[in-house]
């Protein structure tokens, strides 16, 4: 049987994190179809039809479908879902929402957040905010899981030729709604596709300080993100929060600067290639997991780093 | 109106969990356990909905061995009204959990459901979903500000680009982020009070439920460790570092 991935997009773009979950699903079988609902997203299937390993396109085209709201895509999904083994979605805001009602739906179990496929129904993911690494075996007919983005490398975004085809019926729960949003506008790379990042905590100490990040950012073209407590302090917005709770990242290069490195921030960033720890004080623990590790006051070193990239 | 919270017993979130050396599961001996925090904010979430006049009465429900009645004690000392436990010593997947919590959402008949949006041990995050697709309600998922209007729940969500509204016909299931609020501490007079609000105790077969296994836990195993590396002394030796060692910039 075939393996339905559920596409993540804005109506208009296809988003990075279906590309991760369609290199996942390829773990699991080799039919790979992606379903892509929402609203006038047209453009978006056409972008899903090539991608590579993908075999057909399933478009839901209806404003039903526009907002990704949770009652209306996990009554499509889990319709379709019953002739797959498998559904997959990125553990994104979006996939976190729906998928547990479609499995639900479907009366079977999520596995949440995936790293690995050791094969077509047995998963390996993180628990205890990645202190501990479970393997899991599941023991339904179909299999709903959720895919870490960091744990699987993106399927080439071109080179497919897959067939698009519509779906057609129309899921309309009609009991929740879309109000509004507020999305946070930046020029920067994602923080879960950013080959470098550069994080700031408490120890920015304002909003108005985390300029002196961006100016460092802006030399190395990297992402900017915070711990939770420079979120809660209201320093910057809860888009940035990386950790167990907020985005997991894993770049290149890591730049840790006022954060102490509690279990949860690490959660988020331990798995980056090469982790910059700059504090103040020497025995913070973000310094057990730091490739480099400068002890100095960071109000010094921000200006001066910026000047010798 | 009458609002149901679930509060999950989970290891305190200071606790750094070990594997069992037979890599059979993590160990929970002698560890400190806690409400999860994510349902800690639920409970804040719904006292501050009473004393604002909306809720009534503030129903906690906690799913699992009898030790978790500590955590629901924590809840009426914080000001819910009473508690129900449904216990059983069998490991609940979240599947399970959602399915006895419909029944005593089919008995209790609440207006609105606040849950955590993620337990800290499972790291699942999919309960309160579940439960919303089984009863047929509409959910609002990591909710970091929650208001009750013209019989509607106004919720707005923090989503991976920034904030999010929705509107939800009552009864709804919320689950919490973290930015909600910031939940009180119990004060000694209301932990006494909290001995004698009444808590329920029933069982799955109670409510009807089969535990029923839909996974199972082949191995756990500690994560790979990342070894400390240097201290540098300097900005230009780090960069150095990062250039010409690293080669990452
Ligand atoms: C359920 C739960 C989930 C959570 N999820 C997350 C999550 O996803 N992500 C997350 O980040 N946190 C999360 N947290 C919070 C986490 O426990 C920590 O509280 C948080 O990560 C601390 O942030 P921080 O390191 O910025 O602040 P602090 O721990 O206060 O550290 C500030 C650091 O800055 C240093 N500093 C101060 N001034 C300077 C200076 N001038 N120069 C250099 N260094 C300086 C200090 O030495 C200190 O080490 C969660 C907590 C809970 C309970
Ligand atoms: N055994 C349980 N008892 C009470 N509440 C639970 C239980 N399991 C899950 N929940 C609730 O569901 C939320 C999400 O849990 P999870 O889906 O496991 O991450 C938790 O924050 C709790 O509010």
């Amino acid at each position: 049987m075939a393996i339905l991935v559920i596409a993540e997009h804005d109506n208009s773009a296809l988003k990075g994190a279906t590309l991760n979950a369609v290199t996942a699903a390829s773990r699991m079988g080799d039919d790979i179809h992606l379903l892509v609902a929402g609203a006038g997203c047209q453009a978006v299937a056409d972008e899903a039809a090539k991608v590579a390993g993908v075999n057909k396109v399933l478009l839901a085209d209806n404003a039903a479908y526009e907002h990704q709201l949770a009652e209306n895509l996990s009554l499509l999904v889990a319709e379709l879902g019953k002739d797959y083994s498998h559904v997959v979605a990125p553990a994104t805001t979006t996939g976190k929402n729906f998928m547990p009602r479609v499995a639900a739906l479907l009366d079977v179990a999520q596995i949440s957040d995936i790293i690995r496929v050791e094969s077509a129904d047995t998963f390996v993911r993180p628990i205890y905010a990645g202190n501990a690494i479970a393997t899991v075996q599941s023991l339904d007919a179909i299999k709903v899981i959720t895919v870490r983005g960091t744990g699987f490398d993106a399927a080439a975004a071109e080179g497919g030729a897959a067939a698009i085809e519509a779906v057609g019926g129309v899921h309309d729960a009609g009991i929740s709604a879309f109000v509004g949003e507020e999305m946070a506008k930046s020029d920067r790379p994602e923080l879960t596709s950013a080959q470098v990042i550069i994080s700031g905590g408490r120890g920015m100490g304002s909003g108005e300080n985390f300029a002196l990040l961006e100016k460092v950012a802006d030399k190395l073209g990297a992402a900017v993100g915070a711990s939770r407590a420079a979120v809660d302090a209201g320093f910057v917005p809860n888009d940035m929060q990386v950790g167990q709770t907020g985005k997991i990242v894993a770049p290149d290069l890591y730049i840790a600067v006022g954060i102490s490195g509690a279990i949860q921030h690490l959660a988020g960033m331990k798995d980056s290639k090469v982790i910059v720890a700059i504090n103040k004080d020497e025995e913070a623990p973000i310094f057990q997991v730091a490739d480099y590790g400068l002890v100095a006051d960071l109000f010094d070193v921000l200006p001066q780093l910026e000047q010798q990239l | 109106m009458k609002v149901l919270v679930t509060v999950k017993r989970v290891i305190d979130y200071n606790v750094k969990v070990r594997v069992k050396s037979d890599n059979s599961d993590v160990d929970l001996a002698n560890v400190k356990m806690a409400i999860n925090p994510f349902c800690e904010i639920a409970v804040e979430e719904a006292v501050r909905l009473k004393e604002a006049g909306v809720a009534s009465e503030i129903v906690v429900v906690s799913l699992g061995p009898k030790a978790a009645q500590e955590q629901l004690r924590t809840a009426l000392a914080l000001g819910a009204d009473r508690a129900i436990m449904v216990e059983t010593d069998e490991a609940l997947e979240s599947l399970t959990v959602a399915k006895l919590l419909a029944k005593v959402v089919e008995e209790e008949q609440p207006e609105l459901i606040i849950m955590g949006k993620q337990a800290i041990d499972s790291d699942n995050n999919q309960t309160g979903q579940m439960l919303a697709a089984l009863t047929g309600l509409p959910q609002a998922t990591f909710a970091s500000e929650l208001k009750l209007e013209g019989g509607k729940a106004l919720v707005t969500r923090e989503v991976d680009g920034g904030l999010q509204t929705l509107s939800l016909n009552l009864p709804a299931i919320v689950t919490t982020d973290l930015r909600l609020n910031e939940p009180r501490y119990a004060s000694l007079p209301n932990i006494m009070k909290a001995k004698r609000k009444p808590l329920d105790t029933k069982t799955p077969a109670d409510l009807g439920v089969e535990v029923k296994a839909h996974t199972q836990l082949l191995k756990v195993e500690p994560p790979a460790e990342r070894q400390a590396g240097i201290k540098v002394d300097s900005v230009e030796q780090l960069v150095d570092k990062l250039k010409n060692e690293a080669k990452v910039i």
